[in-house]
Formats: structure tokens, sequence, C-alpha cells
């Protein structure tokens, strides 16, 4: 079913952002002894799907943490739609996530919720007017994107791994987002659900115009969804090209992600 | 790990506690409110706890008056059984016990709801979905847990000197009129406010350190066993400290006579 996308009350006036939506600049954050990203470049641009490749423990979660403001950088910039992020109060904070949406790898559904309120929360907390009936509308478009209507009043304890994947991805395409950040999308899914992520990916990026990070080392994931791959490595982006490039790349560290 | 090692960990963990507890002052009692989640935690923390108090309190009640009754008659003052009954509820047994067995629930599942959420990271995504945790979380379920203790304990002791009233029909004939009337003339006001007061704190600990050892929950499921555990545990021996602190100011003040 083919749903119009909708304008939010507060955003009608808001154009799109031109050029680059997140630009990292010479990233730098340590825990204690252990550097995770040092001196780290990345340029997101408009309706742009970049994943961000790394072995496990590389800081992948570590940088889009930082891009949403949940862990502060011991440096460097990070410009999102051309405001910098460490730099700003929990207001501004709140009024730039609320045009990012966040895919966490454990899904993070609220378990004493049911999938309605779990889709409602963020439309409740941004603090944006929303109607009932609006709110209602965009539930369900929401739920018809991921093709899970019929799960509306049920629980998350009531559905398979697969379908708590979709229902977090629908509640992280509620707001209509202009950039998701996604962690580990496919992680812990049988290959066809798998596959069926990749697919909601793109489908929600055409249909929404979204610009995406998404961060794997599922190489069917980055297959799939990516326009641009940048390997993390020591805490550098060590390499960035397009993936047929990354996939007849001679260089070990690349190599190793098809071996 | 040696006695100094030890000492520095309990001052480290005790100015977390309070600098946790300050955040409580500072952040959760500024606008915006979260009125709808506060009254549901009241529902959570207050309403769902009533049947378990008021249990343990009828229970603690009887046996109080039964365990009472012979060294009473012993002495000849079998008639005093109901004051002694009612002084000992009112003022000490009734709020400490109604705050231990407060802590052993609602702090436990303060606690692993809140350590759970934080493995999950669904506290995390409450942050990026424009809500402030803190607040969301801790704050309503804090002040919940302070408004409810008093309430539980007031019916705690209802229920406490019911027990007490059947206990002493147990062994004699007693009109609950009698009864009652009797309970009611030994006590006063000096009697039951500061033991209402007290209350309010013991709620404030077991709210505060069930949160504080949810939200900072490590090691994934252990962790959240583990917190859910220490949570109990700690917010018992406060209630003990605070209990003795209220006894001291109480002293003091001349109300415990």
């Amino acid at each position: 079913m083919n749903t119009p996308v909708k304008t939010f009350p507060d955003q009608k006036n808001t154009t799109r952002p031109e050029g680059p939506v997140i630009v990292v600049e010479n990233l730098c954050k340590r825990f204690g002894d252990n550097v995770v990203l040092r001196d780290f470049n990345l340029t997101i641009n408009k309706e742009e799907n970049v994943v961000v490749l790394g072995r496990s423990g590389s800081g992948k979660s570590v940088l889009i943490k930082c891009i949403i403001g949940l862990l502060k950088p011991d440096s460097g910039n990070i410009k999102v739609f051309g405001e910098n992020v460490p730099e700003l109060n929990h207001d501004d904070l709140d009024r730039i996530r609320a045009r990012i949406g966040f895919l966490f790898q454990g899904n993070a559904l609220y378990d004493s919720m049911t999938v309605r309120e779990n889709l409602e929360f963020p439309m409740r907390r941004h603090w944006i007017n929303f109607s009932q009936k609006d709110v209602d509308d965009l539930v369900m478009e929401a739920l018809e994107n991921v093709g899970l209507v019929h799960t509306v009043d049920m629980m998350p304890e009531e559905l398979s791994g697969g379908m708590l994947k979709r229902i977090a991805l629908a509640r992280t395409m509620i707001l209509k987002p202009d950039v998701i950040l996604y962690d580990e999308p496919t992680t812990g899914l049988d290959p066809v659900t798998a596959r069926e992520i990749d697919n909601l990916i793109l489908k929600l990026k055409k249909k929404y115009r979204t610009s995406s990070i998404i961060i794997t080392h599922d190489m069917n994931c980055v297959k799939n969804t990516a326009d641009r791959v940048a390997l993390l490595l020591e805490g550098k982006c060590y390499a960035e090209s397009k993936y047929a490039e990354f996939e007849h790349s001679t260089d070990k560290n690349i190599r190793q992600f098809f071996e | 790990m040696d006695l100094t090692a030890k000492t520095k960990l309990f001052f480290d963990e005790t100015g977390k506690i309070v600098r946790f507890a300050g955040r409580f002052f500072s952040m959760g009692l500024k606008p915006r409110f979260e009125f709808r989640e506060l009254l549901n935690q009241c529902f959570i923390i207050g309403y769902k706890s009533l049947g378990l108090v008021a249990l343990t309190g009828f229970i603690m009640g009887l046996v109080l008056t039964m365990q009472l009754r012979p060294s009473l008659v012993d002495y000849g003052v079998e008639s005093q059984l109901p004051t002694m009954v009612g002084i000992a509820i009112v003022r000490e047994i009734g709020p400490v016990i109604t705050a231990l067995i407060f802590a052993g629930k609602i702090a436990s599942s303060i606690g692993a709801e809140l350590g759970s959420m934080k493995v999950t990271e669904q506290i995390d995504y409450m942050e990026v979905s424009g809500t402030n945790p803190f607040k969301y979380l801790v704050a309503t379920r804090v002040l919940a847990a302070t408004l409810m203790l008093p309430i539980l304990t007031v019916m705690g002791d209802a229920v406490s000197l019911f027990g007490g009233y059947l206990g002493v029909n147990i062994r004699a004939v007693t009109s609950f009129r009698l009864f009652f009337s009797q309970v009611f003339q030994s006590l006063s006001f000096n009697d039951l406010i500061p033991a209402v007061i007290k209350t309010f704190f013991f709620g404030f600990a077991v709210g505060v350190i069930g949160c504080y050892k949810g939200y900072n929950s490590r090691l994934g499921t252990r962790g959240v066993g583990s917190s859910a555990n220490s949570a109990v545990v700690l917010s018992s021996v406060l209630i003990f400290v605070i209990d003795l602190l209220a006894v001291q100011i109480t002293d003091l003040l001349g109300l415990n006579k």
C-alpha cells in the first residue's frame, strides 16, 4: 500500500539539508588507556547509505553513539545538519535527535509496553504536538512499512527476533528522520530475515529520502545496502570507497572481510 | 582486598550514592514533570504492595501479642497488653517491618528493572528519543517510593493492631471497642508523627538505592541480579541506620517519653 509521505506540524518549513548531513572531523575517544577512535574523519552526504565496517570492538558503535550525543568525544567535531553536536545544550541536542533515527543492536523495545505504545513513545517524548489521529495514522503507517500491522496490540515477548527488529525499525522511522544510524541491523538474524531487513533499509531510504550510517560486519548487508563503505581500523578511517572497489581490493586488511 | 582498599571503596560508593541523591533534588524536581509516570509508579509501588504489607502486618501483630502475653501474665499486668502492643507497633515495629518488606519487594524490582533496561540499551533509547531518563525513570520511582511508604505504614499499623486484637482474643475475651480504646488512650501524636516522618526517609532510601544500583548496573544479566541483590541489602541496612538516627533525634527532642 502506498502511503503518502507526511510532514509533521513543526517541520512544515524545514527544508532537507543540501550537501553533507554529517561531517565527522578528527574525532578522538578513549576509555581509560584504551584509545577507540583517533582522528577519525567521515562525511555522509544527503540520501547516501554509508556502511562503517570493522571488527568487533573496533569502535563502530562508539562512533554512532558520539554522533547522536550518547557519548561525549574527547576531541574533534561532529557536525550534524551543520551543528556541532558536542557543543549543543540538552534542548538543542533534543531538537537534532528528533531528526535522527537510531536502531539499536538489541532493538531496545520496552518489554512492558505493547507494540503500539512502543511506537507512540518517541512521538510523545519529543514534545512535538501530535493529535491522537496523527499518532494513530503514523503508527499504522510505520507498521505497514514493515508489514506487521497485525502485531499492533501484541507485547514484544510474543514476537520473533526478526519481527522485533522490524518493529524497532518501524519505531526508528516513525518520526520520518533525515538521518538513520543503524547499529548492526542484521546481527543474530538468519540469512533470509537479514535479507528482509536489508530490503527494508533500502525501501525506507527510497521512500523517505534518508541518509544512513550502517554499522555492521555482515558482508551481505554491506553488499546490499552500501552506497559507500568506510573501514574503521585502529581508530581511523583506513579505507573508503564503493563496495565494488572494496570487493576487488588486494589490501590484506580489506580482504579479511571477504574470506 | 586489604582494609585500606575496602575503606576507600566504601567512601567512594557512599559519595556516588550521595551525588546520585543530589541529582534527584537538582534535576528530578524541576519541570518538565513526568506526572503520568509518577502516577503509574505510585500504582505499582504503592497499590501493588498493599496485599503483602497487610498480610505481614497482620501476622506480625498476632504473633507479637501472643509472644508478649506470657511475660505480662507473669508480672500480673495482662491488662496492659493492648497498650504495649499499640506503642510497639506504632512507634517502631510497624514502620521498620513495613519498610523492610517494602525494601525487599521494591528495591529489588527497581534494581532489576532499571538494570535490565540499562543492559538492553532501553535507557539509551529513551535518551535519543528526547526523554531525560533520570527524570522519567529515577525521579518518578524515588518520589513514588517516598510518598507511598508512609501510607503503607499507616495501613500496615492498622492491620497489625487488628491482628493484635485477634491475638488477645485467642486466650481471653476482649471487646473490639475496649481493645482499641486502650490502644488509642496510650498513644499520642508524639508517637505517631515521628514514626510516620521517618518512613518518608525510609522510602526515599529504598527508592534512591534501588534506582542507583539499577541505573549503574553492568556485566550483563549477572550484573542485573547483582544490582537487585545489593539494592535490597543496602537499603535494608540503611533503614536501620536511619531508624537509629531517628530515635536519637526524637530522644533529643524529648518525644520518647
